[in-house]
């Protein structure tokens, strides 16, 4: 088998973990935020069914959580998942897998948010009330951008993880790089194994380099 | 009328009653300074006037109107409560200016978006924007910080910082604008400067209250003293009053720590 054959099969399987990925960020970085709000309201019943739901997600595997969104909705309640979304043609694997993920990384974001806005002192939420800031006036122009210089290295890590378990999703026979790169073990190849890191390192060197850059971006003040 | 009448204010943490009923005047144009010990619920008195505590019990108003009343709870939605907040500043002992902006935006900010509400902004939304910064540049300016106007926070020493608070504070011209200990934070040698900016700022139009530990700042500039401990008002009067001939044994007792020192 060619080199060449061998990185087409790679890229196509890499393909699917890059939609995971993506797709997963689109969602769960906006879905965390909610999440975080849930966790952080005064209303309490909210806010403990907010952190009930993110110990649950946090506390149990993922790959369990695959086998849960792919098998308990038909085999419960026999609901079958959509394969068109929006136009787009998405297997039911894939769109379980999504699922998943998005539920489970909006989860950890979540927390990482809510360390980021918990950790702003209280004096710059009095500062914007005492100079007649509403409250979204005084998250939006004054908390946030400093959560957010306070959340890219806890960001960083977390995305960087999310590169590799996009491979968990093989667990649910989704026909990602790691699936194909083992096939190939079956006609005696082991080598593609290998290069199947390769993928993952230069993907998760680029993403290294870019939250380097946005670090260094949010450098020219402190605070 | 007064400017400022507060009436019988309290204020609980828990089971520490920290303002045990107090209540002053102020006339347009006075500078009030508030002195005493730690604890004596100075601090507590200027968040209670600026909204960031609620009063348990007591009245707060504001040439006449009825800016607070324990007794009425219905007068305290977000809306309401951010409205009469603009009748009052506040400059913090810990500055907290925003690190993200620099001093002009940090300046501009509160006024660009008050501006905003206002229905003609589309329209106008050059000519206002230009307004807000000239304003903001002749503020820096009276703060003695033109050199500085694109600094960031973290490049300024801390008087430099609460120089910027000040022309932050007044750049919502509100009717009154306190200080808490505005030079508490401050190294020695930084706090003439903030001091002299204070004392700038007295003419006949702005009237301010200054809780502070710089007697000697309050006795020159003040028009009339308050020495509070426990909760209340132990003694009251203009500086020379006070300073000079205090009545109460517990104020002499605070300056002779003070004079020991």
């Amino acid at each position: 088998m060619s080199f060449q054959t061998v990185t087409k099969v790679l890229l196509q399987g890499f393909g699917e973990n890059c939609v995971i990925f993506g797709v997963t960020l689109l969602f769960a970085l906006p879905l965390g935020l909610l999440i975080s709000f849930g966790s952080m309201s005064r209303f309490w019943p909210l806010k403990w069914l907010t952190r009930t739901f993110v110990w649950i997600i946090r506390g149990t595997p993922l790959m369990l959580q695959l086998f849960v969104v792919m098998y308990v909705p038909g085999l419960l309640f026999g609901v079958v998942m959509p394969n068109r979304v929006l136009g787009i043609t998405v297997s039911p694997r894939m769109m379980s897998a999504l699922i998943a993920f998005i539920i489970n990384y909006a989860a950890y974001f979540s927390e990482i948010y809510r360390g980021g806005i918990e950790s702003i002192p209280v004096g710059q939420y009095e500062a914007g009330q005492v100079l007649g800031m509403t409250g979204p006036q005084i998250f939006f122009k004054v908390v946030l951008m400093q959560v957010v210089k306070r959340i890219i290295p806890p960001m960083g890590n977390e995305v960087i993880t999310l590169v590799k378990d996009t491979s968990l999703a093989r667990v649910i026979a989704v026909q990602e790089i790691l699936w194909l790169a083992e096939e190939f073990t079956a006609v005696g190849l082991i080598w593609p194994l290998f290069y199947s890191g390769v993928f993952f390192l230069t993907f998760c060197g680029v993403l290294t380099l870019l939250f380097g850059y946005i670090e260094r971006k949010f450098d020219y003040y402190r605070g | 009328m007064s400017i400022l009448e507060v009436r019988d204010v309290r204020k609980s943490f828990g089971d520490t009653e920290v303002l045990k009923g107090v209540g002053f005047t102020m006339e347009k144009g006075e500078v009030l300074a508030i002195i005493g010990s730690s604890g004596s619920g100075k601090t507590t008195l200027l968040r209670c006037l600026n909204f960031l505590e609620t009063p348990d019990a007591g009245r707060i108003l504001v040439n006449g109107e009825m800016l607070f009343d324990a007794a009425d709870m219905c007068a305290r939605s977000e809306a309401e409560l951010r409205k009469k907040r603009l009748h009052f500043g506040l400059v913090f002992q810990s500055f907290n200016l925003f690190p993200q902006y620099n001093v002009l935006r940090n300046v501009t900010l509160a006024m660009e978006l008050l501006s905003r509400e206002s229905p003609d902004f589309k329209k106008n939304r050059k000519e206002i924007c230009q307004e807000v910064e000239n304003r903001a540049l002749a503020l820096i300016e009276r703060v003695g910080l033109s050199d500085k106007t694109h600094a960031y926070p973290c490049q300024l020493s801390g008087g430099q910082q609460q120089r910027v608070a000040i022309a932050r504070a007044l750049a919502l011209s509100p009717e009154i604008l306190c200080f808490d200990e505005p030079t508490s934070a401050l190294d020695p040698e930084l706090t003439g400067e903030v001091l002299k900016v204070i004392r700038n700022l007295k003419s006949s139009d702005s009237t301010m209250i200054v809780v502070t530990h710089e007697m000697e700042f309050a006795r020159n500039v003040a028009d009339k003293v308050i020495f509070m401990a426990d909760g209340i008002i132990e003694e009251e009067g203009t500086a020379q009053e006070v300073f000079d001939n205090p009545k109460s044994e517990r104020t002499r007792a605070f300056f002779s720590n003070y004079t020991e020192q």
